[in-house]
């Protein structure tokens, strides 16, 4: 706070109180410390007294016990008789997995859909934002059980299957590398779910149409010069884009996606909506059998936030990356 | 603008057939628009069954709301069209001063929309004649009040103006005892609220509330004071880190630990504040956005002028910065709309949460296409038309546009 004006000693006039611009700050602060002091000891109070009450006081020894519950697809080997901490663990794996998918997915798409706004064709520029304005509008939620009841569960089986080389999309998951029809059941090295193929798609759809707003921004924040400057030095309108311009749009675009990818992260706790068993789907069946409420809250929310930290830390080491260096 | 038959071609010429490359490009595009328009086309008109939507409109307008005290809701959607009317007349009536059209293009659009919507929509639904006429009688309702608030908007005493917007609060808190009960009326719980009513109820509820603490939580985060600067990011941080539907999961299953036995509310009521106080960190980072762009000269003046802090932050600065922070805040609300779609996650019976029940009746099996392409549709046109609204906003508060001189 400043300095008091000078005052002539005769003439010193006493401050009210509730004018003292150093008692005022303290004050403020104090009760709203207290305010919030009070608050918090009043909830944690009745949380304790609760939790003791219903014989659930904070205790992580549950952990241990057999889970009792199977969980479709893990790339951990799972079975019921192994402890919680096994399933929790399977399902962080699987919840990693399909972000890890959905972040590259989900930047190939938006990069080539925000790319197109900036197209010669004008159909494929009016499509570019029919694309993200339909996307954007329809909540994630409903596009995901969309994918999952209306697209993936009515893919055809068996001999019906959609056919391309090295690639079979049935009822059944997607088969990839030299699937084998043996006994009307595909086999092949390896097999995607559609629960996961439906998550994925929702996510990498959804993010994507955000991730090209990002990355239209990024490009459109690059000067005209930029392009003119190159054209006539010979670039082809590729490697214009590839050399030139998409290396300082990174720059705008880094930041952005960072905030994507974490929502991305945060948004694939949906999958239980497809049946897909990720963190959020084991923490629930978890609670529903033990009770152990604050203990699966803390967990969730822990790993949720590991998980942002993880990818905020990244973006920001790729955003130091891409800054201008200057000599 | 030439647009003569000749030109137009050359347009589009240049637009879809500049070079070979493009030219194929637009080729491919074209054919794979008809042919999806073409085979959603024939699925809506000789596949699809409709009827799981005409039977169930009911529900997914009010769910299991009951049905002899439904006149409570025709009723507030009377009161809400009349307010509205009544609002956009007075909008395009005054000020008088300026010359202001009474009915610009927009409108006249807007109310052929309305029109079109309010006979069409119950048709197509395959509504009773009864309801169908409510709805028409409703449409007449708002066009009625339009007009007439738009003819005699100069007439109102100036006294009486200031106070017009006043029936927005009134009309919500009526509306909230219309539909919950009380003052002499049945009370209807929430559990039994459902459909559309219920996700129209969350997200308003979370869209009043939490505008004005992710207001204050915004200032918190940029005051010089650090107690009030570190709770505010905090809780900030802590939202935005965590998904919503643990949030909610928290909501449902440690709220009841964390207050004495009794005090919790409703499960309907706990979303709702949930969705409330998730909203509100998200806000407070579009806000924040927005007093950061206000250049800080703005506050020093206000204070050298002798304001003190509340009123030069109330006069001052959140006029100007809620202004640059407006299309940032209404994205936030668009998603909080979205979002409302959780509740179905929790068990809740918001429009999607019904449309699940809906399906799971043996007679609907197999009918998702149906029912989620309505879902969308109605969330789309919801969500486009906040934006819409949005960017209208945007221009009117616009301190440039009503003064093209000093632009």
């Amino acid at each position: 706070m400043g300095a008091d004006p000078i005052q002539p000693a005769h003439a010193a006039p006493v401050t009210p109180w509730w004018r003292n611009r150093r008692l005022i700050p303290w004050l403020v602060q104090g009760v709203t410390g207290l305010v919030l002091l009070v608050v918090v000891a009043f909830l944690v109070g009745n949380l304790v007294r609760n939790l003791t009450s219903a014989g659930l006081l904070l205790s992580w020894r549950w952990l241990g016990n057999p889970a009792g519950f199977d969980i479709a697809e893990t790339l951990l080997p799972f079975n019921a008789g192994l402890p919680y901490w096994r399933a929790l663990a399977a399902g962080l794996v699987n919840t990693l997995r399909v972000v890890l998918a959905g972040l590259v997915g989900a930047t190939v798409l938006g990069t080539l859909v925000g790319v197109a706004a900036f197209s010669s064709n004008g159909l494929l520029r009016r499509l570019a934002r029919v694309y993200v304005e339909l996307i954007r509008n329809i909540p994630l939620l409903l596009q995901l059980v969309f994918w999952y009841f209306v697209v993936f569960l009515a893919l055809p089986g068996g001999r019906d299957a959609i056919q391309l080389p090295g690639l079979v999309l049935a009822k059944s998951g997607l088969y990839l590398f030299k699937p084998e029809l043996i006994n009307d059941v595909w086999q092949a090295p390896l097999r995607l779910t559609v629960e996961f193929g439906a998550l994925l798609t929702g996510l990498v759809v959804y993010t994507a149409a955000y991730i090209a707003e990002v990355v239209r921004g990024g490009v459109a924040s690059v000067a005209a010069g930029q392009w003119e400057a190159a054209r006539s030095l010979g670039f082809s309108p590729l490697q214009t884009l590839q050399r030139i311009v998409l290396p300082q749009a990174l720059r705008v675009i880094v930041p952005g996606l960072n905030s994507q990818y974490i929502s991305l992260a945060k948004n694939s706790s949906l999958a239980v909506a497809c049946g897909y068993t990720d963190l959020y789907s084991v923490a629930e069946t978890t609670l529903n059998q033990t009770g152990r409420a604050v203990e699966v809250v803390l967990i969730l929310l822990g790993a949720y936030l590991v998980i942002d930290l993880l990818i905020s830390a990244l973006m920001n080491g790729l955003n130091q990356l891409v800054q201008i260096r200057e000599r | 603008m030439n647009t003569s038959p000749s030109t137009r071609l050359q347009r589009l010429r240049r637009e879809l057939f500049a070079s070979p490359l493009d030219g194929l490009i637009s080729l491919l595009l074209i054919g794979g628009m008809v042919a999806v328009a073409g085979s959603l086309l024939r699925w809506m008109l000789v596949q699809a069954q409709w009827a799981v939507i005409q039977a169930n409109t009911t529900l997914f307008a009010v769910g299991r709301y009951p049905l002899e005290q439904q006149w409570r809701l025709w009723l507030l959607t009377v009161l809400l069209a009349l307010a509205t009317g009544l609002s956009w007349g007075l909008l395009r009536g005054l000020p008088a001063g300026r010359a202001r059209r009474l009915w610009p293009v927009n409108d006249r659009v807007a109310v052929a929309l309305l029109i079109g919507l309010a006979v069409l929509g119950p048709l197509m639904l395959g509504l009773q004649p009864l309801i169908q006429l409510r709805w028409w009688l409703i449409a007449a309702a708002l066009i009625a009040s339009r007009w007439a608030a738009g003819r005699w908007a100069t007439a109102i005493p100036t006294g009486l103006r200031r106070w017009i917007p006043l029936i927005w609060p009134l009309l919500y808190l009526a509306g909230m005892v219309l539909i919950s009960g009380g003052l002499g009326l049945i009370a209807v719980p929430p559990s039994e609220w459902g459909g559309l009513l219920l996700t129209l109820l969350a997200a308003s509820f979370a869209i009043l509330l939490c505008f004005p603490l992710g207001i204050l939580l915004a200032l918190g985060r940029r005051s010089a004071l650090p107690l009030l600067r570190w709770a505010s990011v905090l809780y900030i941080e802590f939202i935005r880190g965590a998904p919503l539907i643990t949030l909610l999961f928290l909501g449902q299953n440690i709220l009841g630990f964390l207050l004495p036995g009794g005090l919790a509310p409703d499960r309907v009521w706990r979303a709702a504040w949930v969705l409330t106080f998730f909203a509100a960190a998200y806000v407070a980072e579009a806000v924040r956005s927005g007093l950061a762009a206000l250049p800080p000269g703005q506050l020093e003046a206000a204070r050298s002028l002798g304001l003190p802090i509340p009123q030069a932050l109330i006069h001052v600065v959140l006029p100007q910065a809620l202004r640059v922070a407006l299309p940032a805040t209404v994205g936030q609300f668009i998603s909080l709309l979205q979002d409302t779609t959780l509740l179905s996650l929790i068990g809740l019976l918001d429009l999607l949460g019904t449309a699940r029940t809906v399906m799971a009746n043996p007679a609907y099996l197999g009918r998702n296409a149906e029912v989620y392409l309505v879902l969308a549709v109605l969330f789309w046109c919801c969500c486009a038309a906040l934006g819409l609204g949005s960017r209208a906003l945007e221009r009117r508060l616009n301190p440039t546009t009503d003064h093209p001189a000093q632009a």
